[in-house]
């Protein structure tokens, strides 16, 4: 049986079923490992309570501990603390961006977040700040959508919580 | 009635109204006025019925016989569902949606709030959880309060009927019975008749803003803490339960 760290570190890996350039550690949702005798449970964390990609990223783990000989594996979800966007690291929002969506640009204890729209934000093509909102909700539950009003791309916006 | 029960009992009325409503929402897929509309009725009922399923999981292990939440949410019959009458209410047009919407998130903002201080930890991670989402809802409910209300003669008008059609459905969102007495007590839920003033203060203060006007009509529905429902919600389990009751435990 492979250690919690030995696990973790496989577990590290996997990337997200959404945005495959980054990892579900770099996301937050991987949290930890316990290992008893001959089961392991992990502990992931929703980014939003009806996130359809939790069934996928628990098939992943599965998968990604098969051939190493462990199958009583359970996979259980924690809802406290609640996931943030802060917990996205830097090299991560960078790949972000590099991948075309927009990383989330406050912290979520800063009330611009929660009250309205970032001031401003750069768009992921050209970094002009010369955007615009189209629509609060986007293609996943995480991301807003947005144009860029000079290289007219539509892009994707990182929702801060 | 033991804390067990009404803890039980409370979980399964927290997961109805998401879940109810969250399927409500779903029916606007590929149907909504517009391409972004259809894209957050659909993200909200993905986060209500998110939210429906921790819940009913914790009610599944709350009850103790082995059920999941699959179980409850497929397996009960109409009379054990305890979600308010508002949410079960058929979509309308998509003025009488919005209103729903206004006046279940102010609702559900303020109860949320509350249960994140909740002595049970479980509802109180859930809640800390679910209130970021309900933040995004309420916005997006007061936003088009404001668009309908203050925007076209026409959508002025049904925003008007719309609001004047839900209200006999607000005052049970308050309504308590013995589960809120003990709850109340176990320091695991809030007293309702507390959030009531601050309902109305925020509701009319964003009606008001969309030229519209508060309704006064003193005559409001019941029956939901009793498992009495509205003729709509048997349509909505019929479609729901429809394949579990026609082919048990089927998987795909």
């Amino acid at each position: 049986m492979l250690t919690e760290k030995e696990i973790y570190d496989i577990l590290s890996e996997i990337p997200d079923p959404e945005i495959p350039v980054i990892t579900i550690k770099d996301l937050g949702i991987l949290q930890r490992v316990e290992v008893s005798e001959n089961s392991c449970i992990v502990f992931i964390t929703p980014t939003y309570s009806g996130c359809p990609a939790m069934k996928m990223i628990e098939d992943q783990i599965k998968e990604a501990l098969a051939p190493h000989q462990i199958t009583n594996i359970s996979v259980k979800l924690i809802y406290s603390p609640a996931w943030t966007t802060d917990w996205i690291s830097t090299e991560a929002k960078e790949k972000l961006r590099t991948y075309g969506i927009a990383p989330p640009q406050h912290s979520s204890v800063d009330k611009g977040s929660i009250l309205g729209k970032p001031k401003e934000l750069k768009c992921p093509q050209c970094n002009s700040k010369n955007t615009q909102m189209i629509s609060q909700f986007g293609s996943t539950a995480c991301k807003s959508l947005y144009k860029c009003l000079d290289c007219k791309e539509p892009f994707d916006y990182f929702k801060c919580i | 009635m033991t804390k067990q029960e009404a803890l039980f009992s409370y979980c399964l009325r927290l997961g109805d109204n998401s879940l109810i409503l969250g399927h409500r929402l779903s029916e606007w897929s590929s149907k909504a006025p517009i391409i972004e509309e259809d894209l957050a009725l659909t993200n909200m009922a993905l986060d209500l019925i998110g939210r429906s399923v921790a819940i009913l999981k914790y009610a599944a292990e709350v009850e103790g016989k082995g059920h999941t939440e699959d179980d409850l949410a497929y397996r009960r019959p109409e009379r054990k569902f305890y979600n308010n009458l508002l949410v079960e209410q058929p979509n309308g047009d998509f003025a009488v949606t919005i209103v729903r919407q206004f006046f279940n998130s102010t609702f559900e903002y303020l109860l949320y709030e509350e249960l994140m201080k909740s002595k049970d930890e479980t509802l109180a991670g859930i809640a800390a959880k679910t209130i970021k989402e309900i933040k995004y809802h309420l916005r997006h409910a007061t936003d088009w309060m404001l668009r309908l209300g203050d925007g076209t003669p026409e959508s002025h008008l049904r925003a008007q009927k719309a609001l004047n059609d839900m209200w006999m459905f607000t005052d049970e969102l308050f309504e308590m019975n013995e589960v809120d007495e003990i709850l109340i007590k176990e320091g695991i839920t809030v007293d309702l008749n507390m959030l009531k003033a601050n309902w109305s203060k925020k509701i009319n203060e964003v009606i008001l803003e969309s030229t519209l006007t508060v309704p006064t009509s003193t005559f409001m529905q019941t029956g939901s803490r009793q498992g009495i429902h509205s003729e709509y919600l048997g349509y909505i389990i019929a479609e729901m339960q429809y394949l579990q009751r026609a082919y048990p435990n089927a998987k795909w």
